[in-house]
């Protein structure tokens, strides 16, 4: 049984164990940060083993082997965290090989494994940039960038100096979408 | 009858090693497929129907004396969301039986599909049955990995990508579930959910915040709660359309109900109102800002989704029966709208080809069957009267307008913009997808690229111009503007029966929860109840003077 279940000990943690689960998790996140999804798996599998010693580091004082019959119970090890260890260790195995499998199908299609940006979300910050309007946009109100006014501006928000191309097509297909706007 | 209880695990895992077994025959993997689930929903409606009069159902695995096993319990929350998850499968598996049927082999491998998608709904219901914290993570693992593959299905370009996004978050998430277990653990010597209830009053309250935030971060990463909601939109929307259906319906309700269930089981004393009134005020309003941003019709469906978590977090938030309650019935009304308009999606994406806003227009001229699925669909998520949208919203308006402080009248005006705002996310992509005519489409393509001429404007941007309701192979699909096919050629195709009728039964579903509101509402209270006593389902699991 754990340490607490008679609520009377308190956990007294291993502290080298506790620093090896600190280095080994923060290298986990450090590298799955990466581009490249082979590195990202190596974090992966890093917090995993650093998730099995977290548990070693719960089980409490280190004993002998839980077995039945070898050794009363006052002396075994604590057999959860083990249990949770193994089925942990065996999920952590599935996720590898999917993983490495996804990051060879990324590398077979795109012939690197890098994880990619979303597209979507580059074509919705490209249309805030490009100030693009709807068509229903009502051309008698002056558009409000700033590129209308100074074409040198720089655009605070994206960091780069606006597209005055970009500004002018907006303008312009917004003269087209009023005119196609008014026969309806 | 507690026999009951390991059915909705067991019986979706057997069909799934038969259907692996039987793989060189697609039809004798539907009909398993089919009688397994629609097993499964018998079970739930006989869980229903004896947890609403007795008090749950416990059951200790493996004849384990108790508290040494694992346990699966049934209370009326778990009854219900085994019903309305088993229902959603089911229909899903209807529409992809209706899809592969009309498509032949098509780009997804039929061998895998069955059976993954079985151990799918296994872990969803192993998730909701679970008594136990490390068997809830177990059920977790099980759906998400079922998830992956049929996030991947395939092996394409986009699903990889995709596919890619939502991996590493789900296993960042699963990664974090098993820190939060082992402190668990550590604190209160047990991971059974009964026995937790009991202890985690003992401990340092300090210690017990800290467990009950580490919980939280992981269930909110797995419910799309914000900020941790940037990787539902970025993967949902390229999976194929019955997949994108039954995640969005089931995957972040099983994160919002391990979230009910930690907070009203385990930290009852420290419901963390305020902070999770911020959280669920700005998962609504970022959500849907986000959807209002978008032009394809599977992303504006994702950004709502995860908009409408915000209103059950906040049901949650509130912690008093009101509150709860509203919670519980919003998260069965959710679930049902929103496979239903991904399913309606699907279709829209067989009859044009596309699903971006951009290129569609005249659908409900079309197919009035579609835009009158759409449309239903559409005012029910939006709220309108008297559809279950707007009976889950006023219970959750008025849970907070009884709550009665300030912030709770922010939330309410939230509430009520996110719903205004939810209506017009739908009203445009009805009048754009299905209202305007095909001209109309491209006469706002062609004031959005000047320099191209009518046929060119067509082409490059993929207007769908022509429809072919009748084809029943799609057409030569434009991928590249160098391609010289016709203008508005587009790889149309038909609505099959099954998809159709599969469509349809969701969204009757839907309206069904409009017309048993009343009695649903009941339930959903009485679930809340219980839930807020403890009592009942603590004595279910935990006989007297096993503590």
């Amino acid at each position: 049984m754990s340490p607490l279940a008679d609520g009377a000990a308190t956990l007294r943690p291993n502290l080298t164990l506790i620093v090896v689960v600190a280095v080994l998790v923060a290298t986990g996140v450090y590298l799955l940060l990466e581009r490249s999804l082979a590195r990202l798996l190596l974090g992966i599998v890093l917090m995993s083993n650093g998730v099995a010693l977290l548990y070693l580091v719960i089980s409490g004082e280190a004993k002998g082997a839980p077995l039945l019959g070898e050794r009363p119970a006052s002396e075994m090890s604590d057999p959860l965290p083990q249990a949770f260890v193994l089925t942990a260790i065996v999920i952590s195995l599935a996720t590898v090989a999917f993983v490495m499998a996804l990051a060879y199908r990324q590398w077979q299609l795109t012939g690197s494994d890098d994880v990619p940006d979303d597209a979507e979300d580059a074509l919705v910050q490209r249309l805030a940039e490009e100030d693009q309007t709807s068509e229903t946009y009502d051309t008698d109100v002056s558009t409000t960038t700033d590129a209308e006014e100074d074409p040198d501006a720089v655009d605070e928000a994206a960091g780069v100096p606006v597209e005055t191309g970009g500004a002018r097509a907006g303008t312009s297909a917004a003269e087209h979408g009023g005119g196609e706007a008014t026969p309806r | 009858m507690t026999w009951l209880l390991p059915l909705p695990v067991l019986l979706p895992l057997l069909g799934a090693a038969l259907c692996l077994v039987l793989r060189r025959s697609a039809r004798a993997q539907r009909i398993v497929s089919f009688a397994v689930l629609l097993a499964t929903v018998a079970v739930a409606t006989a869980l229903i129907l004896i947890t609403a009069d007795g008090g749950p159902l416990a059951l200790w695995l493996g004849a384990w004396e108790e508290p040494l096993g694992v346990a699966l319990v049934a209370d009326r929350l778990t009854a219900l969301m085994l019903l309305v998850s088993s229902i959603v499968v089911l229909v899903v598996l209807v529409f992809s039986i209706g899809q592969g049927i009309a498509d032949g082999e098509g780009d997804t491998p039929l061998t895998v599909f069955f059976p993954t998608y079985l151990v799918l709904s296994a872990g969803v219901s192993n998730a909701f049955l679970a008594g136990d914290l490390f068997n809830l993570f177990v059920g977790f693992e099980i759906l998400l990995f079922a998830s992956y593959v049929l996030l991947t299905l395939g092996g394409l370009g986009p699903r990889i990508r995709a596919g890619t996004t939502y991996v590493v978050v789900s296993l960042l998430s699963s990664f974090l579930f098993l820190v939060a277990i082992a402190a668990v653990y550590a604190a209160a010597g047990t991971t059974n959910l009964a026995q937790l209830a009991l202890r985690l009053r003992d401990i340092d309250p300090h210690v017990a915040l800290v467990l009950q935030i580490l919980l939280l971060t992981v269930f909110g990463i797995k419910a799309a709660v914000f900020p941790m909601s940037a990787w539902l939109p970025d993967s949902y929307p390229t999976a194929p359309a019955p997949v994108t259906a039954v995640f969005a319906g089931l995957l972040t309700k099983v994160g919002v109900y391990a979230i009910i269930r930690t907070q009203t089981l385990l930290f009852p004393d420290s419901p963390l109102t305020t902070p999770l009134m911020w959280v669920a005020l700005l998962t609504m309003v970022v959500g849907i800002l986000g959807a209002v941003a978008q032009t394809g019709i599977k992303r504006i469906l994702s950004f709502t989704l995860v908009s409408h978590i915000g209103y059950m977090i906040f049901g949650v938030a509130l912690a008093d029966r009101a509150g709860l309650s509203g919670a519980v019935f919003y998260v069965a009304h959710h679930i049902t709208i929103q496979t239903a308009l991904f399913l309606v999606a699907g279709l829209i994406d067989r009859a044009s080809g596309t699903t971006s806003l951009e290129k569609l227009g005249g659908l409900a001229a079309i197919s009035p069957a579609l835009g009158i699925l759409f449309f239903a669909g559409a005012m029910n998520l939006s709220g309108i009267p008297p559809m279950s949208g707007f009976i889950a919203k006023t219970g959750l308006l008025q849970a907070a307008v009884g709550l009665g402080t300030p912030l709770a009248y922010v939330l309410v005006a939230g509430m009520l913009v996110t719903s205004l705002l939810t209506l017009y996310v739908m009203a445009k992509t009805w009048s754009q997808a299905f209202w305007r005519t095909p001209s109309e489409a491209l006469a706002s393509v062609m004031a959005r690229r000047p320099d191209l001429d009518p046929e060119a404007a067509a082409r490059r941007e993929g207007v769908v111009l022509q429809y072919d309701l009748s084809a029943r192979e799609p057409a030569e699909a434009l991928d590249d503007e160098e391609d010289t096919g016709r203008a508005g050629e587009t790889p149309s195709r038909a609505l099959p029966t099954a998809m159709m009728g599969a469509a349809t039964a969701m969204i009757v579903v839907s309206l069904a929860i409009t017309l048993l509101a009343g009695p649903m509402f009941g339930y959903a209270d009485n679930a809340a109840r219980d839930m807020l006593q403890r009592t009942p389902y603590i004595d279910a699991v935990l006989p007297a003077g096993v503590r």
